[in-house]
């Protein structure tokens, strides 16, 4: 059972022979007071406009008004359904672009509420306890060699001071290093320096692409040019490695593709990792038309007819 | 997103140029797509807003922009505060949330 619904004459403080133009009067200044865009989050407010709106949808409206007189219909069930008030999405994500200021702000800020809260989230930004200063992070370019083989690097920073960072052999892409105490500075209860501990500077190491040399974890690889003669009939070649040159031996017959490992020669042993090897796959270079060469091939007939295309033949092909 | 069209036709007693003029006025801020302006929800909702001030409120449009300023910042206000209760409640252990609420519950009491 709804309650008795109020008398509409009442609700609106008029006369039961009001004119309508006193009846409309009664309503502006009663809706000035209670409408709900004008009163947001007063759930009270709202309940009693919608009391108020009732009576004035019932009479405002002369043929309802005198049926509600010959006591026809009652009070109850005028009340329009109306939408959400304007409040609904005014404080919302989407409420911000009718900010009050000249230009919307983009987000909370405690200066909006400078006067208010003010004082409280500058104490916040200041606690009275010691604070550790803040981590500041930094990108480092190394050579490829200088992370394999590890080195000593200066990077100047913004605020113009000079970190020595060592860069530990091994080092990979991307890998971060951490300097304690280099970052932003700390301060202890009265605003000093240090109380809190220094930051750390995080140091993330990008190490540039080299000429040849490939990295795999721990394992180098290369790929090796080598003569024909070198191929055909083998022997001792210099191979570079991150750590100089190492005399290699090619067997004899070796063809193209042919991958030689050099143990130990790979990423230097580091932080309790094993070195790593270094793979060289050979590939073979004829080198400039040699007429002697073209001679020889012209009048030489193979024991073993070469087939090197033989595993990229498939049907219907 | 819904045209000036729809919107006038949604709406009662909205004559297009008064939303037209409203717009000019900065009141109603809606999406302009070339000669077109396009109105999401919370656009409607301040056009019915202002049309309901107008016609039933009978706050004329000279007094509209004062009336429209004071709600404006009551808005900001409030949707600060409910940030700031959210924060409140993402940041603050419990019973500091309980502390906060039994200091405001006793504000009301003085």
């Amino acid at each position: 059972m709804p309650d008795a619904a109020p008398d509409p004459y009442t609700t609106l403080g008029v006369a039961t022979d009001a004119s309508a133009a006193t009846i409309s009067r009664a309503y502006r200044k009663l809706a000035k007071r209670w409408h709900p865009d004008l009163n947001p989050g007063n759930a009270g407010a709202e309940a009693r406009f919608k009391v108020i709106a009732a009576a004035n949808e019932l009479l405002s409206d002369a043929g309802k008004r005198s049926r509600f007189d010959r006591g026809e219909i009652d009070s109850a069930g005028q009340e329009r359904a109306r939408p959400p008030p304007y409040e609904h999405y005014a404080e919302g994500e989407e409420g911000r672009r009718y900010a009050g200021g000249a230009s919307p702000p983009d987000g909370w800020s405690a200066a909006e509420f400078g006067d208010l809260f003010g004082t409280m989230f500058g104490n916040a930004r200041r606690p009275a306890g010691p604070v550790r200063g803040a981590d500041q992070h930094y990108t480092l370019e190394a050579d490829f060699l200088d992370a394999v083989n590890g080195a000593t690097r200066r990077l100047g920073l913004p605020d113009g001071r000079t970190l020595e960072v060592k860069i530990p052999p091994g080092t990979s892409d991307g890998h971060t290093l951490r300097l304690r105490g280099q970052g932003g500075p700390g301060r202890d209860g009265a605003g000093a320096r240090a109380g809190g501990g220094d930051g750390d500077a995080l140091i993330e190491v990008h190490v540039l692409p080299h000429a040849f040399y490939r990295r795999e974890g721990a394992d180098i690889r290369i790929v090796l040019p080598v003569s024909l003669p070198e191929a055909v009939l083998g022997g001792a070649v210099e191979v570079p490695t991150p750590g100089g040159p190492v005399r290699m031996r090619i067997p004899a017959g070796s063809d193209g593709g042919t991958e030689l490992r050099l143990r130990g020669r790979g990423v230097p042993a580091h932080a309790g990792a094993a070195a790593g090897d270094l793979y060289a796959t050979l590939q073979v270079v004829v080198g400039p038309p040699d007429p002697a060469l073209v001679a020889f091939l012209q009048g030489w007939t193979p024991v073993h007819a070469a087939e090197p295309r033989a595993a990229m033949q498939t049907e219907g092909a | 997103m819904i045209g000036i069209e729809v919107v006038v036709a949604t709406l009662p007693g909205l004559q297009r140029a008064d939303l037209e003029r409203w717009i000019g006025n900065d009141w109603v801020r809606p999406v302009r797509q070339g000669e077109a302006f396009l109105f999401v929800d919370v656009d409607v909702a301040r056009v019915r807003l202002i049309l309901e001030l107008r016609d039933e409120l009978a706050i004329g449009e000279d007094t509209l922009p004062v009336v429209l300023l004071l709600l404006d910042q009551l808005h900001d206000l409030r949707r600060g505060v409910r940030e700031l209760a959210a924060a409140i409640g993402h940041t603050v252990p419990e019973p500091h949330r309980a502390a906060l609420a039994e200091h405001l519950s006793r504000l009301g009491e003085a």
